[in-house]
């Protein structure tokens, strides 16, 4: 997958605040057209916060986020509506609307666009879940009925729905069995090659992150300790870095894939 | 709009001839959603009307960029097969391969013929669901207090006294606020008439009976019922969606014990308190405006008042006030318990507790006003 020079997100001289607790000092990166970002760092270092003020739920106590060249925290709503139609989400615990069924889930999105005919958007909802993996038998269930897994999946394919350009991650792995994460991470890889996908994704899982990112932004002690390629980045001599790349668990999976000897 | 790159121009069509001569439609620029908008459903027609011509070619090698909606536009305008010619690059061949596979929806069940009768005898067996459930659970708290007087160290002190401020000292605002508006109108309404019959006094009788009797016991459930009800229905019900109730379960902490019984004990003690409260308030506000209307001074409303009411009537309405307190817990507890873990089911579990809550305290004020109808009545 080629990367053209162009900045998908821009976050620039963040700060976050919360009361007297900092969770970031100066944080400044930018993603690039059709790169994966990968999000590391220990639990409570902020990455899901950075992530929701990517997503303009949360507003930094200073700088700013830019996505697709346009501020998602001063723009107005039609710009922002746009944006929002170009970027998919998946949040970390599925966040499926419980009250709608599997199938109406994935095409509320279609719907708002008041694009797309009723049989168009039944077609690209049953593609979409052929395409996760879901069963047709599935699609008329509703939430509570799912298993953990599924509804991660489902909770993809709604975020694939409008085919973004830009799609983030929270902990996509998480929850799922390994047989399931490395499907997913096969998906990921087969829709880069079909389209030029952008995604910033938070992760914990070292297998993940080794497979599909191509940039790593490591954030600990409340700023970004490294921005770079794997490779780059465990050469930085930091303790959290260490633990997490070059503890036994990361020795294991980096050394398999031959990052490190 | 935003701005946009220059791959985001959107699909164009040609009609071409190709080197072997034969007709060919040659398709450029982007098949995407974002690209396509609103030009979507234009594109369907004409697209249906070039593939109405089997011998035409279709050349999709150029597009830049296609995408799911991109495909399912084409496969749809072909007919849900593929045309007889058409040159495809590999990923766009997977895209296709895919869609030929897709499974049609499931058709949702159909209604069946005796949708009414299975309606009506499903709500009767939920009404009896809920009664013999109720029973259960005020059967179990029955068993706990024996438990807990046999083990007076596993009281839940804390919970019962948390529960007491929530549902008694915090419902001290609301309930002053309308026991004393309540006061105020029925003592303007009735003050009025009173004045026609030169029977000023009787207003003294008038507003003791019914306010200690009748509004503040009511006044106060309804109000409580509402606002502590369903925030013991949402907690309890925020609780199973969380699974936190699933986690007491396995450290073997029962539910009863630790969440109802509380509740129902703390609402118990809370009630008679919030009853008394809101009928001294709004006694006040009818002799604030007996004043104003008829200048009976304070001095003489307040001497007067124990002879108008019989103190019979004070223990009536706190008595209401208790057991009105323990069935809404009651109540609020059991739909709490019920809620399943979606949010739908939250939503539902705690109307149906309100609702049910104030229509059973109307219910026992009808019940006491019978069976107590010679107590406190001259």
């Amino acid at each position: 997958m080629t990367t053209s020079g162009v900045s998908v997100v821009e976050v620039e001289d963040l700060h976050t605040r919360f009361g007297n607790h900092v969770v970031h000092e100066d944080i400044s990166l930018s993603v690039k057209r059709g790169e994966v970002l990968g999000l590391v760092g220990s639990s409570g270092s902020g990455k899901t916060v950075l992530l929701r003020q990517m997503l303009g739920l949360e507003i930094p106590s200073q700088g700013s986020v830019r996505i697709f060249g346009q501020s998602v925290h001063e723009s107005d709503r039609n710009e922002l509506q746009g944006i929002r139609n170009r970027c998919g989400v998946l949040f970390q615990r599925g966040a499926l609307f419980s009250a709608l069924s599997v199938f109406d889930n994935i095409a509320l999105p279609m719907r708002e666009l008041h694009t797309l005919a009723e049989p168009m958007i039944r077609d690209l909802v049953m593609l979409k879940l052929e395409m996760v993996e879901i069963d047709s038998q599935h699609a008329n269930k509703m939430p509570a009925e799912l298993s953990g897994g599924m509804i991660k999946r489902i909770a993809l394919a709604r975020a694939m729905a409008l085919d973004p350009e830009l799609l983030f991650l929270d902990e996509p792995t998480s929850g799922l069995d390994p047989v399931l994460s490395e499907g997913f991470v096969n998906l990921i890889q087969t829709l880069r090659r079909e389209l030029t996908l952008t995604i910033v994704m938070a992760t914990h899982d070292l297998d993940t992150l080794a497979a599909l990112s191509d940039r790593v932004a490591v954030l600990a002690d409340q700023r970004l300790l490294a921005l770079g390629s794997l490779q780059e980045v465990i050469t930085t001599r930091h303790p959290f870095i260490t633990k997490f790349f070059l503890g036994d668990r990361g020795k294991k999976v980096l050394g398999s894939i031959g990052y490190i000897s | 709009m935003p701005e946009r790159d220059d791959t985001q121009s959107s699909m164009k069509f040609s009609r071409v001839t190709g080197q072997g001569g034969e007709s060919c439609l040659l398709l450029t620029g982007n098949c995407t959603l974002s690209a396509l908008g609103r030009r979507m459903s234009d594109l369907s027609d004409e697209l249906t009307s070039y593939a109405s011509d089997p011998h035409l070619h279709w050349d999709l090698t150029k597009i830049d960029q296609m995408d799911d909606a991109g495909a399912v536009l084409l496969w749809r305008s072909w007919g849900a097969s593929r045309p007889e010619h058409l040159s495809v690059r590999p990923e766009q061949e997977r895209l296709f391969s895919r869609l030929g596979k897709t499974p049609p929806l499931p058709s949702l069940p159909k209604k069946e013929p005796l949708w009414l009768v299975s309606r009506v005898g499903g709500g009767a067996i939920l009404l009896w669901e809920h009664l013999t459930s109720i029973v259960i659970l005020a059967g179990q708290l029955l068993l706990d207090m024996k438990y807990l007087m046999a083990h007076p160290a596993r009281t839940p002190w804390r919970e019962i006294s948390a529960n007491l401020f929530r549902t008694g000292a915090q419902a001290l605002g609301i309930t002053a606020l309308v026991g004393f508006l309540i006061g105020v109108v029925l003592s303007y309404l009735s003050s009025k008439q009173l004045q026609m019959f030169g029977a000023d006094i009787f207003i003294i009788n008038i507003l003791g009976m019914s306010i200690i009797r009748e509004l503040g016991p009511m006044l106060a459930a309804i109000l409580v019922a509402g606002r502590s009800g369903s925030s013991m229905t949402a907690q309890l019900g925020v609780m199973r969606v969380n699974e936190e109730l699933d986690a007491l379960t396995v450290m073997g902490i029962p539910h009863s014990l630790r969440l109802v019984l509380p509740k129902v004990i703390g609402l118990g003690i809370a009630m008679p308190l919030v009853v008394m409260w809101t009928s001294a308030i709004a006694l006040m506000g009818g002799m604030v405006v007996a004043e104003l209307q008829l200048g009976l001074s304070y001095q003489f409303f307040l001497s007067k008042l124990p002879d108008a009411v019989p103190l019979a009537n004070l223990w009536l309405g706190l008595s209401k006030g208790v057991v009105c307190g323990m069935i809404i817990a009651l109540i609020a507890c059991h739909f709490g318990l019920r809620i399943r873990s979606d949010t739908e089911s939250l939503g539902i579990g705690t109307t149906n507790s309100v609702v049910t809550a104030i229509t059973v305290v109307i219910i026992i004020d009808a019940i006491f006003a019978v069976i107590f109808s010679d107590v406190g009545i001259r």
